[in-house]
C-alpha cells in the first residue's frame, strides 16, 4: 500500500514528539531520531519528561538533571544533548525568570504550592513541561526571544504513552480556558500554537502487534482530531523472517516433516520425533506470525502516514543500538 | 553456567484458596497485566470461585472476547465461564469519569452535587488530576468488595491497574490525595468560603498573603475562585474521600489480598517489577509472587542453537547448486535465532531471580499471536498455573 513521502513528516520540523503504547521502544526510537538528526550536523535536545531516566540508560550516561548535558558530539559538527524535564524545577525556574520571585518562591515551596501545581492541580505539571519545551524549541542566540539564531535546530521529545499523548499535548488549551486570563492563559496559547504548527509532528512509535496497531490507530485518529499534526509511523523491531514465501509454502506440505528428517540424518543432526516436529511447528508459528504482521502492516499503512521501519535488534538496545537504528532511519531518509 | 531457577508460584492453591478475596494484577504498560488478570479471573471461576474481574483498559477484542461490548461502569457476566463447575465471572471496564460522579452524587446533596457537576475545574480533575484514574481504581475496588461482602454476590476480586508512568502511582494515589488534603495550602483555599469574602488575608501570615496573591497574579483571578468554588463544595466530601482511601488501602495490607506482579523479559519491566516487589514488602503488603509474560520457549528444545547455525551451514554446503537455502536450513536459521532470544530472556529472569531470592516466578511463554478468547485465556491460565 502507498504511503506519503517521508518529508511530509519531517521537512522543516523541529519539534518532533514521539509516542507509542508502553514497551513498544519510544525512548529508544527518540534518542535514535536525535542522533540520526545530529549526525546530519544539527544540534539537537532531547528531551524526557516522565522522570525515567531513560535517555541516560540508552546513552550509558549518568542520571540526567535539570542542566542539558551533551550526550553525544558528532565528526559532522553536530550534537546531541539530553535534558530530563523536572516539573518542580521548571516551575521555580519559570517563576524566577518571569516573576522575580525571590522570597515569595521560598512561601510558596513552603506552603505546599509547589507540590500542589506539581503533582495534584489538574494539567499544571504537564503545562510546566511542555512550557519547558516550548522555551528550548523557541530558545534564540539574540538577546530577545525571537531575536538571532535558534540554538536548537530541532527538539525531540520522548513524549507520554499513546494513551495520554492527546492530554498531554491538549493540556495547555484546557488550562488556557480554565486560566482565562493572565500570563498563564497567554503562555498556554502560545504553546497550543506551537504544537499545531507545521514546525511540530508527532511521530507514532508501534510493533506489529495487534494492541498497538490498534492503539497507534486509536491515537492517530485523537490527534489528528485534536489537531495535532502526526508525522511518521514508526514501526519498530521488525524481524527479518528467515522463512519467505516458497519456504512457508513447504511447512504446509504434508511431507514436510519427512523431508526436514532426511535433512537432518544428512548432516548428523539428532532428528527424532520431537526435535523435528519442534522445527516444524517454529516454523509454523512463524507462519502464523508473519501472516498477522502482513495484515497489521497493512493496517498501519492505511492510517495515511508515512511509515518508518527499524529492524529488531537481536542485542536488545544494549552495546550501541541506538547508533544502528539512527543510521537506519538516516537511510530511509530522515533529516 | 549454572542459573538460579525460579520457583513457581502456586496458582492453583492461591485460586482455590477461600481466604483470597483480592487479586491485584500490577506492573508496567504493555507487559500484558489486563490479559494475566482476566486469565487468573476465568481460572479461578473454572474451579468453582464467584469472580469479578476490573479491567482499566483492555484491548479491544480482548474486551470483546469477555463480552465487555460498552464502557458502562457495570458488572456483566461473562457467559460460557465457571457454570459447569458452580463458579461463576463477571467483568467490568473502568470509567473514570462515571466513578468520580457516582462518589460525589452518593455524598453530596442534589443541590451540591449539581453545583459540583458543573464547576469548570471539576471537569477538569475528573478527567486529568493526576492519578485520578489510579484513585477510581481503588475506589471501584473498594466498592466492588463491600458489595461482594454484602451481598454476597463475589468471593474474589481480581483488578488490574492502570497504565500508569510508574506501577507505583497505584499504590501513591490515595497518599497524593491525603497529602493534597491536609497541605496547608488546600486550606488557605478553602479559608475563603469558610470565613466568607477576604477577610481571611489579614489572619494569613506575610508569606500566606503573598503565595495567594501571586497565584492570583499567575493563574488569573477567574482561575483561583473556580478552584476555590470546587474545593468548598468537595470540602463535606473529602473526609468520606480519604477515610475510604484508607480504608481500601488497609485492605490491600490483609492477608486475604494477594499482589501479583506482572512482567516481561525486558530490562525496563523487569526493573519496574524489582521497584513494586520492594515497595510491596516495604508496606507489608502480600505479594503471591510475579508473573513474566512473553517468554520466548523452543519447541525443539533439544537442539542447541549453535548447533543448528552449524548444521544450516552444512545443509548449505551440500545444496550449494540448488535453488538457495532448502526448507531445512532456514528452519535450522530460524530456530538458533529463537534459541537466541529464548536464551536471553532465560537470562534476565534468572538475574531476577538471583537478586530476588524467595520471590515466587512463574513464567509465560509468549504466543505466536494475541489473546482475543476465551480458549487464549485459559491457555495462558494453564501456563501459570504450571
Amino acid at each position: 500500500m502507498a504511503t506519503p513521502p517521508l518529508d511530509d513528516a519531517f521537512d522543516g520540523v523541529r519539534l518532533h514528539v514521539v509516542t507509542g503504547k508502553g514497551g513498544v521502544g519510544k525512548t529508544t526510537v527518540a534518542s535514535a531520531l536525535g542522533l540520526a538528526l545530529a549526525r546530519q550536523g544539527q544540534r539537537v535536545l532531547l528531551v524526557e519528561v516522565e522522570g525515567r531516566q531513560g535517555i541516560s540508560q540508552t546513552f550509558g550516561v549518568p542520571p540526567l538533571g535539570t542542566d542539558e548535558v551533551r550526550l553525544v558530539q558528532d565528526p559532522s559538527g553536530g550534537e546531541l544533548w539530553g535534558l530530563s524535564v523536572d516539573a518542580k524545577a521548571a516551575l521555580l525556574e519559570y517563576l524566577q525568570t518571569f516573576y522575580k520571585l525571590g522570597r515569595a518562591g521560598g512561601a510558596l515551596e513552603k506552603m505546599g504550592v509547589i507540590d500542589f501545581a506539581t503533582t495534584i492541580a489538574p494539567g499544571v505539571r504537564d503545562v510546566l513541561l511542555t512550557g519547558k519545551v516550548y522555551e528550548a524549541v523557541g530558545r534564540t542566540d539574540g538577546s530577545r526571544r525571537g531575536q538571532g539564531a535558534h540554538v536548537w535546530d530541532a527538539v525531540v521529545l520522548d513524549a507520554p504513552p499513546t494513551g495520554r499523548v492527546a492530554r498531554f499535548l491538549g493540556v495547555n488549551e484546557q488550562v488556557a480556558d480554565l486560566a482565562r486570563v493572565g500570563p498563564i492563559h497567554a503562555q498556554a496559547e502560545s504553546i497550543t500554537r506551537m504544537l499545531r504548527d507545521r514546525i511540530s509532528r508527532v511521530h507514532v512509535v508501534t510493533l506489529l502487534e495487534e494492541m498497538p496497531v490498534q492503539e497507534s490507530a486509536d491515537a492517530v485518529a485523537e490527534l489528528v482530531a485534536a489537531g495535532f499534526p502526526v508525522g511518521a509511523v514508526v514501526v519498530n523491531q521488525v524481524r527479518e523472517p528467515v522463512l519467505a514465501g516458497p519456504g512457508l509454502a513447504a511447512l504446509t506440505g504434508e511431507d514436510a516433516e519427512e523431508r526436514v528428517r532426511a535433512d537432518l540424518a544428512l548432516v548428523g543432526v539428532r532428528n527424532g520425533a520431537r526435535t523435528v516436529g519442534g522445527l516444524v511447528a517454529e516454523g509454523r508459528d512463524l507462519a502464523a506470525r508473519l501472516a498477522l504482521e502482513t495484515e497489521l502492516s497493512d493496517e498501519v499503512a492505511a492510517l495515511g502516514h508515512p511509515v518508518l521501519r527499524l529492524p529488531s535488534l537481536p542485542g536488545g538496545t544494549e552495546d550501541g543500538g541506538v547508533s544502528v537504528l539512527a543510521d537506519e532511519l538516516a537511510e530511509q531518509g530522515v533529516r | 553456567m549454572a542459573r538460579a531457577l525460579p520457583s513457581p508460584m502456586d496458582v492453583d492453591a492461591l485460586l482455590a484458596d477461600r481466604d483470597t478475596g483480592i487479586i491485584v494484577c500490577c506492573g508496567s504498560g504493555g507487559v500484558g497485566k489486563t490479559t494475566t488478570a482476566a486469565a487468573l479471573g476465568v481460572r479461578a471461576a473454572e474451579m468453582g470461585r464467584h469472580v469479578v474481574v476490573l479491567t482499566i483498559d483492555p484491548a479491544r477484542r480482548l474486551a470483546q472476547s469477555l463480552g465487555l461490548t460498552e464502557l458502562d461502569n457495570t458488572p456483566r457476566p461473562v457467559v460460557g465461564v465457571g457454570e459447569e463447575a458452580g463458579g461463576s465471572l463477571d467483568a467490568m471496564m473502568l470509567d473514570m469519569k462515571r466513578t468520580f460522579d457516582e462518589v460525589v452524587l452518593a455524598h453530596s446533596t442534589p443541590e451540591k452535587a449539581a453545583q459540583i457537576l458543573a464547576n469548570p475545574f471539576y471537569t477538569a480533575v475528573s478527567s486529568s488530576f493526576a492519578g485520578t484514574q489510579e484513585y477510581m481504581a481503588m475506589e471501584k475496588l473498594g466498592q466492588l468488595r463491600a458489595e461482594a461482602e454484602r451481598d454476597g454476590t463475589w468471593d474474589l476480586v481480581v483488578v488490574d491497574t492502570p497504565p500508569s508512568r510508574s506501577a507505583l502511582d497505584f499504590l501513591d494515589a490515595p497518599k497524593r490525595l491525603g497529602s493534597f488534603l491536609d497541605g496547608r495550602f488546600i486550606r488557605l483555599l478553602m479559608a475563603p468560603a469558610k470565613a466568607g469574602g477576604k477577610a481571611y488575608l489579614k489572619v494569613f501570615s506575610f508569606g500566606a498573603n503573598l503565595a495567594a496573591s501571586t497565584l492570583s497574579r499567575v493563574l488569573g483571578g477567574q482561575f483561583l475562585q473556580d478552584v476555590q468554588t470546587f474545593v468548598a463544595a468537595l470540602d463535606t466530601m473529602f473526609g468520606g474521600f480519604r477515610e475510604r482511601a484508607d480504608v481500601t488501602y488497609a485492605l490491600l495490607k490483609e492477608p486475604s489480598t494477594a499482589f501479583v506482579v506482572v512482567a516481561a523479559p525486558e530490562r525496563d519491566a523487569l526493573r519496574e517489577a524489582t521497584y513494586f516487589v520492594e515497595r510491596l514488602e516495604a508496606e507489608g503488603m502480600p505479594l503471591a509472587g510475579v508473573v513474566v509474560n512473553r517468554m520466548q520457549v523452543l519447541a525443539a528444545p533439544g537442539l542447541s542453537g549453535s548447533r543448528a547455525e552449524a548444521a544450516a551451514e552444512q545443509l548449505d554446503d551440500r545444496l550449494d547448486e540448488g535453488p538457495g537455502p532448502g526448507l531445512t536450513a532456514s528452519l535450522l536459521r530460524l530456530h538458533a535465532d529463537l534459541a537466541e532470544v529464548a536464551t536471553r530472556h532465560e537470562a534476565r529472569v534468572a538475574r531476577f531471580v538471583t537478586s530476588h531470592p524467595g520471590v515466587r516466578v512463574s513464567t509465560v511463554p509468549a504466543g505466536a499471536t494475541d489473546i482475543h478468547d476465551l480458549d487464549g485465556l485459559r491457555t495462558v491460565a494453564a501456563a501459570l498455573a504450571g
